[in-house]
């Protein structure tokens, strides 16, 4: 085949933890003929493969799994996602080129302050123009591009001083070395650019880590489904491509891709992350299923009434949007900072040169002063204060198993005095687990393990999962078989054992399987949705930090009373996303700032409505795409160490403002008096950018 | 200053020969997978695998 009919796509891989997975997977993979290259990408916990034009979604999924990895292809939205990388690669460039020019600058610096005089000083000082201006040219474009679209919109930022004063600086500088002066502060202009520099890439680094993570998590929307052709042969299509009046054939395990009618077969579908309703709804032919929902017993044959955009999470969409709105009005510290600020060192440098002309030190000393008034005052430490002290936070929380979107989440997160928890997924682990297992007799224990591990059915995998957390070994069995929507049979020691729907018997909305040997029945096994393990812990740990909580769940009364009165706390109940969209603006009416912790789709306008809101990883992907912060695992107390943390950095932050204010009080009436020579700024600036980092390292052991 | 002549073109190149590696290490995608770099030193490689 030609070298054109490859086909490159990126896969997430949550599993990759190792060397060895590294290895197995670009070893492993390459032995499928159909695959050409694999190439892992661990940081990303991604997989690169170019594969033959024509091979099935499911056959590629089937290479991973027969490794042993889970693999989930990555949408092909990555338009959007790759513009926000080469913002951050364009910082890092810029910063590497205002590095390389401080410190070459420097170099000639040094010389300079340490007596160089006459022809040398001047050669010196033309050299660091040489590499000073092009150097403000190139890496200093995000400041003047942001500066300007300011100015149009007859605004200004903490750009337009720094821009202003670069500018100025410059020009003055090269008037001096061009008059044979004494000063040229070419250094300070490049230095005040690699450190200001140095805080946008470490900020939209901790974007782009949090959005790598995001996206390796987004998966619980089918990506695509068989569909049935015409002929009778299923093929594979993408979720993107799918059109309504395809047939769709979906298995037991599966999540749906669009919205449509059941036209063969009857099964149950779990709404949780639909509705938040915990007991499944059985479906038959002529119902109406919904993109997102879990098939959970047999195979359906669902024939496409609306796809992508068109589904009924459209709806909800909509009402995200409104509700995102108003959290884009949010004004992050920093910005709130530089509000007082840019006027404040406009208004100072003018005074200065005011005050010297007036004084009547000429216009050229007059400027210079002016230009070392703004270029003191311009803010190496406050344009690292926040980003240095954010990223250190999100990076520890990272290693806690929680991701944080953005800076602005940890700023309106250390805010929040009341939050609402959706039950179902959130204080619940969202999946059934198998009841009152070790009181099983051993034997029916090591049987159950030999037949669930040989089925991908949601219910098998969840005794399996159960049944290997209490160390048992799988009995030996033989001819196992199969049939969906019915059960396993196997042969074992020359008795037919079977695990399937109970025979008799009912069991309300409980789901239970049940073991019988030889047709009769040896146990059933119950499933429940259990709380998390420290559910009771975290919310007395909430409320210890002066948030109230309570309960916003979607699903009925008799279901969220139990979990409720467990927990000590109070509910609303059955609520549509509506609802609880409009619970929350009234909090807010009331000024409170509210943090939404939910996972379902029904959240979703919520979770956007939030004055911040978290996720766990089981979210469904508008859940996840909604939250702020997402946490990973089983435990719902990240929900706490964000909010501590939150907190400690925003106390971290404060300091680091008061640090940098303190020092523009030393700092400024020197520059004022025109004691401040490029030798005196070098040290200003370099040294309080350092006590800045240095304080915002601390958060490193908030955590632990 | 006739050392001069010859030392800072040679300690300006030196700066300049860093940035452009750099720059080379950052567009070849040295930069994308660094965890992934420091896991690899223990990934034995197969006869005739490409680099």
């Amino acid at each position: 085949m030609s070298v054109a009919a490859l086909i490159e796509r990126d896969f997430a891989v949550p599993d990759i933890r190792c060397a060895g997975c590294i290895a197995k997977l670009e070893q492993g993979l390459i032995r499928d003929k159909r695959i050409a290259a694999a190439r892992v990408n661990f940081t990303e916990k991604r997989v690169h493969l170019s594969y033959i034009a024509d091979t099935d979604m499911p056959d590629l999924i089937g290479a991973f799994s027969n490794l042993g990895f889970e693999a989930h292809p990555i949408g092909d939205g990555p338009g959007e996602a790759d513009a926000e990388a080469e913002t951050s690669r364009e910082l890092l460039r810029a910063v590497a080129v205002s590095g390389f020019a401080m410190m070459n600058i420097m170099l000639l610096s040094v010389s300079v302050w340490s007596g160089a005089a006459g022809a040398t000083r001047d050669l010196f000082h033309w050299l660091s123009a040489a590499i000073a201006l092009p150097t403000v040219a190139y890496a200093g474009r995000p400041f003047f591009r942001s500066a300007w679209r300011a100015l149009r919109h007859g605004g200004t930022n903490m750009d337009v001083p720094i821009s202003i004063g670069v500018a100025l600086v410059c020009a003055i500088s090269l008037y001096e070395t061009a008059t044979s002066g004494p000063h040229a502060y070419f250094d300070g202009a490049a230095m005040l650019l690699f450190f200001l520099l140095c805080g946008r890439w470490l900020d939209s680094v901790m974007r782009d880590r949090a959005r790598g993570g995001v996206t390796a998590l987004l998966r619980n929307m089918g990506t695509g489904a068989m569909v049935v052709g015409d002929d009778g042969r299923t093929r594979w299509v993408d979720a993107t491509a799918l059109e309504p009046a395809m047939t769709m054939l979906v298995a037991a395990g599966e999540r749906l891709a669009a919205d449509g009618i059941v036209v063969g077969g009857e099964s149950r579908i779990d709404l949780s992350l639909l509705t938040g309703e915990s007991a499944p709804q059985r479906v038959h032919a002529d119902d109406r299923v919904h993109a997102g929902t879990l098939n959970l017993d047999a195979p359906v044959r669902v024939r496409v009434t609306a796809a992508g955009a068109d589904t009924t999470i459209a709806d909800i969409a909509r009402l995200m949007g409104e509700a995102a709105q108003a959290k884009s009005r949010y004004v992050r510290i920093a910005d709130r900072a530089a509000r007082l600020y840019a006027p404040a060192v406009h208004g100072l440098a003018l005074m200065a040169f005011a005050g010297w002309m007036v004084a009547g030190a000429g216009w050229h000393q007059s400027l210079l002063i002016a230009a070392a008034v703004l270029i003191i005052t311009c803010p190496c430490a406050l344009g690292l204060a926040v980003p240095a002290a954010q990223i250190v936070a999100a990076g520890e929380l990272m290693r806690a198993g929680v991701l944080v979107k953005d800076g602005s989440a940890l700023e309106r997160l250390a805010e929040v005095d009341r939050a609402f928890v959706d039950k179902t997924g959130t204080l619940t682990l969202g999946r059934p687990d198998a009841v009152g297992l070790d009181r099983l007799d051993i034997g029916v224990r090591s049987l159950l393990l030999a037949l669930s591990q040989a089925s991908r059915h949601p219910l098998s995998e969840s005794l399996t999962r159960g049944l290997q957390a209490c160390d048992v070994r799988p009995a030996e069995v033989t001819s196992l078989r199969e049939t969906p929507g019915f059960g396993i049979k196997a042969l074992w020691a020359g008795r037919l054992v079977e695990l399937g729907r109970p025979q008799g018997g009912d069991f309300g909305d409980m789901i239970a399987t049940e073991l019988s040997v030889d047709g009769r029945p040896v146990a059933t096994i119950r499933f429940a949705d259990r709380l998390r393990p420290d559910a009771a812990e975290t919310i007395r740990a909430l409320e210890s930090e002066g948030i109230e909580v309570m309960i916003l769940s979607g699903d009925r009364a008799e279901a969220v009373m139990p979990v409720a009165r467990q927990l000590g706390l109070t509910a609303q109940t059955g609520m549509s996303p509506q609802d609880k969209l409009e619970a929350i603006e009234r909090q807010a009416a009331l000024g409170r700032k509210v943090l939404m912790i939910g996972d379902g789709l029904n959240d979703g306008p919520a979770l956007a409505a939030g004055h911040a809101s978290m996720a766990p990883g089981s979210a469904s992907d508008v859940g996840k795409n909604a939250a702020d912060c997402i946490f990973l695992g089983d435990r719902i107390m990240p929900v706490v160490q964000v909010v501590r943390m939150a907190r400690r950095t925003q106390a971290i932050v404060r300091q680091n403002f008061a640090a940098a204010v303190g020092y523009n009080m030393v700092a400024v009436p020197l520059a004022f008096l025109g004691f401040v020579t490029p030798l005196v700024a070098a040290i200003a600036m370099s040294g309080s950018s350092l006590i800045v980092v240095g304080n915002a390292l601390r958060l490193k052991r908030t955590i632990r | 200053m006739n050392g001069l002549i010859i030392l800072i073109p040679i300690a300006l190149g030196l700066g300049l020969l860093g940035l452009a590696a750099f720059f080379w290490s950052l567009r070849k995608g040295q930069f994308d997978d660094l965890d992934g770099a420091a896991w690899r030193i223990f990934v034995e490689e197969e006869e005739g695998r490409r680099p």
